[in-house]
């Protein structure tokens, strides 16, 4: 019994120095080196105006539904793009919860389309798995020039120059996907950054 | 086949699996040393550290212990995580580092939180970012990823020297191997990951939650913290447990495809690289390379199975006017809970990579998976997490199937059933079978107990057959240690903290006393030297024999259960 009493005193103690190094020497100089080091993306990789305020993060998604703005993912947030309770939809394929948001969106890109034949990229139409993603995919993006040409009154090779200026290619051509940031096209037709 | 598995696909998943055999044969070698008490690299710099700590504590790191010591002290110290982390959870309100002032979590989530983690599951019933402090991710959940990992290495150390050991009861000092694993392995490559991460935008700060206005006028406030640190040693660690509510899927903790390569590989890393471990340390490096051989080839027909699937996409979308074909310009594919930057490949990689071990990070939502995709990652967990499985967990796991495939494979061709040179005898083949089959006993059983009791039905999300895959989803990956889930299930009730709780004990302990055992017996044994009757257990053959072992086992124990859920809603799905 003495024996297992020194046992369990030790674990205590060991766990404790364990929680001082791991749990918080490590964290502090991991920190300390990513400020020095990257700075800007350990808070966040905001996105400064002319002015130096804080548009928001180049990663978090906004929520958009004005017709002159490029809109991106649908949201499962409890308010669209929630970024402070990140969340999925978890809706499995066969949900009719699924097929009802899709219809709803595909509504509302009708609503502004006259092309009724033009199929629509899937990833328009379903929930992203962070509700903040903030990129859709280059045909996507694509998809919704004439919309945005029209309600802004410019040309859609304008806004096509914007949407490839703030696409990411594959990294390496060989990583990930194409992506199209969706604040930074929104930003740049905006004006509000270069 | 081929427009579901592009080229651009193909050339990631190799890309994928070449990183990790570059890393097999200098991880593996350095782990081996450092369980051998040589010096290294880093000795220069943590011999001293190490030192401290046995001198403040009076620990005598060379005094071997019989394998009842070794468990005793390993629960001992396992409970001692427990309660550090319970009442951590339980008076968050009270500590420091809370810029959101959470209150302290109900003790049924505590409960179920601190049992999460110290098993190595890390089950996320917690929601991250809505839940924790600062405090509680870094003190509480950060230390228990590296301490839980260290001690599932700890284990498969002991069951190794288990092996080597002639005629002794000594399997080794739990003290120095859970010290050891901590700070020569888990803590440097942690180090060196949380860098990469946070080079290539992976957050890391102490910040209060940051208020602006959107473009369009809307309030966001966006969740800040110290994620770069804890991300790291959550794949590392086969953790899993998730900064953010959505874990890796959240663009703060895995921004980029970069990060996403980092991350995914980091998942298998140790896992893999233990197999050169195991081999060098029995001095039969074959021996490694066998059972490696096993797990990939278990592995990569499931993963390019998920693949496809996902990009075959949803069939109940197929009745509107939606492109989800794969091209140039856009992934296509099932892209419900999913991530643009990741697409279909990088989240069927995540989905197998992250299952196959006991890892439990999703960069994707699983729910969401087609029926059959989501079967893969529920197959990998229901194998016993032994497909690489949990830091250490996965091999000592791996190890019960290679002795119960010596033991069938002696009694077909009648030789006698013997591995490394130890006889393999009813003692052994009880053992191993316990430790194969409590999992199984603890999913099908909790399973039962949530269907047919009303809280238990309380928390299914989808309908029908799908409900009922996430029922199942929650068990194999609580009984398994993995910690994924299909995350509609609403988990964090009294009912599923308890449950699901009770289960991650009995799959990590009731694994680890049947395993140490075995490190026991065998290192009791005489060494028998090789002889014509000696099954050679790094063959061909023999690794084929293990995977229909371990086949067999899962999927007869599993099938009903399987046809009742993912097959049922796949069948669902195309019937339209």
């Amino acid at each position: 019994m003495n024996n297992i009493a020194k046992t369990t005193l030790k674990s205590f103690g060991l766990m404790l120095i364990f929680t001082a190094i791991l749990g918080g020497i490590y964290p502090t100089i991991t920190s300390l080196l990513l400020e020095g080091f990257a700075k800007p993306q350990s808070i966040g990789s905001l996105i400064k105006a002319k002015d130096g305020s804080i548009l928001g993060s180049s990663l978090i998604g906004q929520n958009f539904e004005e017709p002159k703005y490029l809109w991106g993912r649908l949201s499962a947030t409890s308010t669209p793009y929630d970024a402070a309770a990140s969340s999925g939809s978890n809706l499995g394929v066969n949900n009719p919860v699924l097929l009802e948001n899709a219809k709803a969106r595909i509504q509302n890109l009708k609503k502004y389309k006259n092309d009724e034949s033009a199929k629509i990229p899937v990833d328009l139409v379903t929930a992203s798995g962070s509700g903040l993603d903030p990129e859709i995919s280059p045909s996507a993006a694509y998809y919704q020039i004439p919309r945005i040409a029209k309600a802004r009154g410019i040309d859609e090779a304008s806004v096509k120059a914007i949407i490839d200026k703030s696409t990411k290619k594959r990294t390496l051509n060989l990583l990930g996907e194409s992506r199209v940031n969706v604040l930074k096209v929104n930003l740049r037709l905006d004006g509000k950054i270069d | 086949m081929a427009h579901l598995l592009t080229m651009n696909g193909l050339l990631q998943l190799v890309a994928y699996f070449l990183i990790l055999a570059i890393f097999y044969i200098p991880i593996g070698n350095y782990m081996a040393n450092v369980f051998s008490g040589k010096n290294t690299v880093l000795s220069p710099i943590f011999k001293p550290i190490e030192k401290s700590i046995y001198n403040l504590l009076s620990i005598n790191p060379e005094k071997g212990m019989n394998w009842r010591e070794y468990a005793i002290t390993l629960l001992a110290f396992s409970f001692a995580g427990f309660v550090l982390l319970y009442l951590i959870l339980l008076f968050q309100g009270l500590l420091p580092f809370n810029p959101q002032k959470f209150a302290g979590l109900s003790p049924h989530l505590a409960f179920n939180t601190a049992v999460s983690f110290i098993t190595n599951t890390n089950w996320q019933s917690y929601g991250g970012e809505s839940t924790l402090s600062y405090f509680s991710q870094m003190a509480g959940l950060c230390t228990q990823n590296f301490v839980s990992a260290a001690v599932g290495l700890s284990v498969l150390i002991a069951l190794i020297r288990g092996l080597r050991g002639v005629e002794t009861s000594d399997i080794g000092n739990f003290w120095a191997d859970v010290t050891r694993a901590n700070l020569y392995i888990l803590l440097p490559l942690s180090l060196i990951v949380a860098i990469l991460l946070g080079l290539s935008g992976v957050i890391q700060n102490f910040q209060n939650y940051l208020e602006i206005t959107t473009l369009e006028g809307a309030k966001q406030t966006i969740a800040m913290g110290p994620v770069a640190s804890q991300e790291a040693i959550k794949m590392l660690g086969t953790n899993g447990g998730g900064f953010f509510n959505v874990n890796s899927a959240h663009p703060f903790e895995n921004p980029t495809p970069i990060s996403n390569f980092i991350e995914v590989v980091s998942i298998l890393l140790i896992p893999v690289a233990l197999c050169q471990t195991y081999g060098v340390m029995v001095n039969d490096k074959k021996q490694g390379l066998a059972i490696i051989a096993a797990m990939v080839l278990i592995f990569a027909p499931l993963l390019i199975f998920c693949v496809t699937q996902e990009q075959a996409g949803n069939h109940v979308l197929t009745t509107l006017n939606i492109d989800q074909s794969v091209n140039s310009l856009q992934a296509g594919g099932n892209m419900e809970g999913k991530e643009t930057r990741f697409g279909i490949v990088n989240s069927a990689l995540w989905a197998s990579a992250t299952t196959a071990a006991s890892n439990g990070s999703v960069n994707a939502m699983h729910d969401s998976f087609t029926p059959l995709g989501g079967l893969v990652p529920m197959v990998l967990m229901m194998f016993g997490e032994v497909v690489f499985g949990g830091v250490g967990s996965g091999l000592y796991g791996m190890l019960h199937f290679v002795i119960m495939t010596v033991f069938i494979a002696g009694l077909m061709v009648g030789r006698t059933p013997e591995y490394l040179g130890k006889k393999i005898q009813s003692y052994e083949m009880k053992m191993a079978s316990l430790a194969v089959l409590v999992p199984s006993l603890f999913v099908l059983i909790g399973v039962s107990i949530a269907l047919m009791t009303k809280a238990g039905q309380a928390g299914i999300f989808n309908n029908g057959a799908q409900g009922f895959s996430e029922v199942l989803y929650a068990f194999t990956s609580a009984a398994n240690n993995n910690g994924s889930a299909f995350a509609g299930l609403g988990a964090n009730s009294p009912f599923y903290n308890t449950l699901l709780g009770v289960c991650m004990l009995a799959g990590r302990y009731w694994i680890i006393i049947p395993t140490l055992a075995l490190a026991g017996s065998l290192a009791g044994k005489k060494h028998i030297p090789i002889s014509a009757g000696t099954l050679p257990t790094h063959t061909p053959l023999f690794v084929g024999i293990l995977i229909g072992v371990i086949i067999l086992v899962g999927v007869l124990t599993y099938a009903p259960s399987l046809a009742l859920g993912p097959v049922v809603e796949h069948l669902h799905m195309i019937k339209e």
